[in-house]
């Protein structure tokens, strides 16, 4: 990390020229040392020229927090610019097709498509997906080749995360395939790895929305039934919605529920190569594995950024945030905010205040699914450590180039038969 | 000291005496007691640290205020006598109180 910094030279670059919203940043991890220069030399920073326009980063905790908790003055509607620093994620692209998903919107609508769907994440429905996730997760890890590499990635961690998405909509376990490649269009902008265009995007979105739009017209004459097309069928709040409002939502949850636990289970296996140690610690004792999970999300941060649009001027450690403007929250950078988490960018399972980690975002719009993630990623430690050693990864892996969703597309591993 | 006595989704309860002024959150927390994960660390942000407040004492408690109510609301378990312990500071009127907590926080 040390020599690509002093090659780039952008250690040195002038604070007021520095845009650490560059989506390559991200895949070669530089922008984590960018964040650290930040959070000491200004912590509040304005950036006047970038891919998308000027826009502040937020990056210490305690200033992440204000913005998260305050929806009144830092707005999430897609009608102000929405969630991403890319107003093109906003913007609709084509007339009328406006992805408002309640994760883009304000009260009260936010809360009106948040509570429809809600249920799908309460105790009881947590326990009765716990023996279906555990049976599939020891059906998939033992399945897995031995003595061979293979990419962990596509075999482990879209397998997993696809096949309980697959379950929470209730469609057909074999089109579980279609449900990732819908996440991924809807979160691949253009300048990052594998956009495909506009128009192929909107294709593929009107793909996404006559095949639910089959599953709404089956469910919503039926009796209720506990998934989440049923649930928005039926909900008095939402079966009246457009076409385009049901999709907005749908894609949520399928984004929501699909890239952020995949690259926490792909970030488990380079976590646990770099820091062997700590493995061993919650091998030796299984009470570990939530703290070791927390601490995975934290240091992983799936989501690196959500955006904000000041709808009023604002002081924030003495910087003055004028109505109208893009405020990028920088979990990544939160979550290593050495005030908060000592050697951050360490794995650490004895960490004693993991719970603070931002990575699910605290205040209205705090995860949703944040339970569901943990569910899954406990029972993936669980039946690892029954079966394997240890699972080794071969090289590098090789990330994703996004400033919007910290992936991974390849971790090639081993284990040992 | 206030005392207050946590009741667990089992039944199980605890008794904690905490000082006036705290949190009934800080009081939960500094005392181990289940169920109350309290992740922001008390700025009424995360809603895992709910309470179900006994009738007899939810008035002393105070109604929720509204950012309170829109994270309560949020949460799968809400109940007419929720608060977030975050929100409650403990004083002597409060002693002898007794909450319960859900089954899962959020």
């Amino acid at each position: 990390m040390d020599t690509v910094m002093q090659n780039s030279g952008l250690l040195d670059i002038p604070l007021d020229r520095l845009d650490v919203s560059q989506h390559h940043l991200f895949r070669t991890g530089e922008v984590l040392p960018l964040f650290a220069r930040l959070r000491r030399e200004d912590p509040v920073h304005y950036c006047a020229q970038s891919q998308n326009g000027p826009y502040w980063s937020v990056t210490k905790h305690e200033d992440i927090m204000k913005v998260d908790t305050n929806p009144k003055v830092f707005s999430s509607s897609w009608e102000n610019g929405g969630i991403v620093l890319d107003d093109a994620q906003a913007i609709p692209p084509v007339k009328d097709f406006v992805i408002s998903a309640f994760i883009a919107l304000d009260e009260p609508r936010h809360g009106v498509y948040r509570r429809a769907v809600q249920p799908i994440v309460s105790a009881d429905s947590l326990r009765s997906l716990e023996d279906l996730v555990r049976t599939r997760t020891k059906k998939v890890l033992d399945s897995l080749p031995r003595d061979q590499v293979f990419n962990w990635v596509d075999l482990v961690s879209i397998e997993l995360t696809t096949l309980l998405l697959a379950t929470l909509f209730d469609v057909p376990v074999e089109d579980r395939h279609l449900l990732r490649e819908w996440s991924d269009v809807t979160a691949t902008l253009e300048g990052m790895d594998g956009f495909i265009g506009h128009e192929n995007r909107i294709a593929k979105l009107t793909e996404c929305l006559h095949y639910f739009m089959k599953l709404w017209n089956d469910r919503v004459n039926a009796p209720p039934k506990f998934d989440l097309v049923s649930m928005l069928a039926h909900d008095p709040n939402t079966r009246n919605m457009t076409p385009i409002d049901y999709l907005s939502q749908i894609l949520v949850l399928i984004v929501g529920g699909n890239d952020t636990t995949r690259n926490t289970m792909s970030a488990t296996i380079n976590a646990i190569n770099l820091f062997p140690d700590e493995y061993r610690k919650v091998r030796e004792d299984r009470k570990l594995i939530p703290a070791m999970v927390d601490e995975i999300i934290r240091w992983q941060t799936p989501i690196p950024h959500m955006r904000r649009t000041a709808l009023e001027d604002f002081q924030l450690r003495g910087k003055l945030i004028r109505k109208g403007d893009k405020v990028a929250m920088w979990y990544y950078s939160g979550n290593r905010d050495e005030e908060v988490f000592p050697d951050g960018d360490s794995v650490n399972v004895n960490r004693p205040n993991v719970s603070r980690q931002l990575s699910f975002g605290f205040g209205i719009h705090r995860c949703m699914g944040m339970n569901i993630a943990k569910l899954q990623l406990r029972i993936l430690w669980e039946e690892m450590l029954d079966r394997f050693e240890f699972i080794e990864m071969l090289k590098p892996p090789v990330r994703t180039m996004s400033n919007q969703i910290n992936g991974y597309t390849e971790v090639m591993v081993r284990i040992r038969g | 000291m206030v005392k207050i006595t946590f009741v667990d989704n089992s039944g199980a309860s605890q008794i904690v005496d905490a000082q006036p002024g705290v949190s009934l959150m800080r009081a939960a927390v500094d005392n181990g007691v289940n169920g109350i994960s309290a992740d922001c660390g008390g700025a009424c942000a995360c809603a895992t640290c709910q309470v179900y407040v006994a009738d007899e004492w939810f008035a002393k408690t105070g109604a929720p205020a509204e950012d309170e109510q829109a994270m309560l609301g949020f949460t799968n378990s809400v109940r007419g006598n929720s608060r977030l312990s975050c929100q409650i500071t403990l004083t002597a009127a409060l002693d002898g109180m007794v909450v319960t907590t859900p089954e899962q926080q959020t």
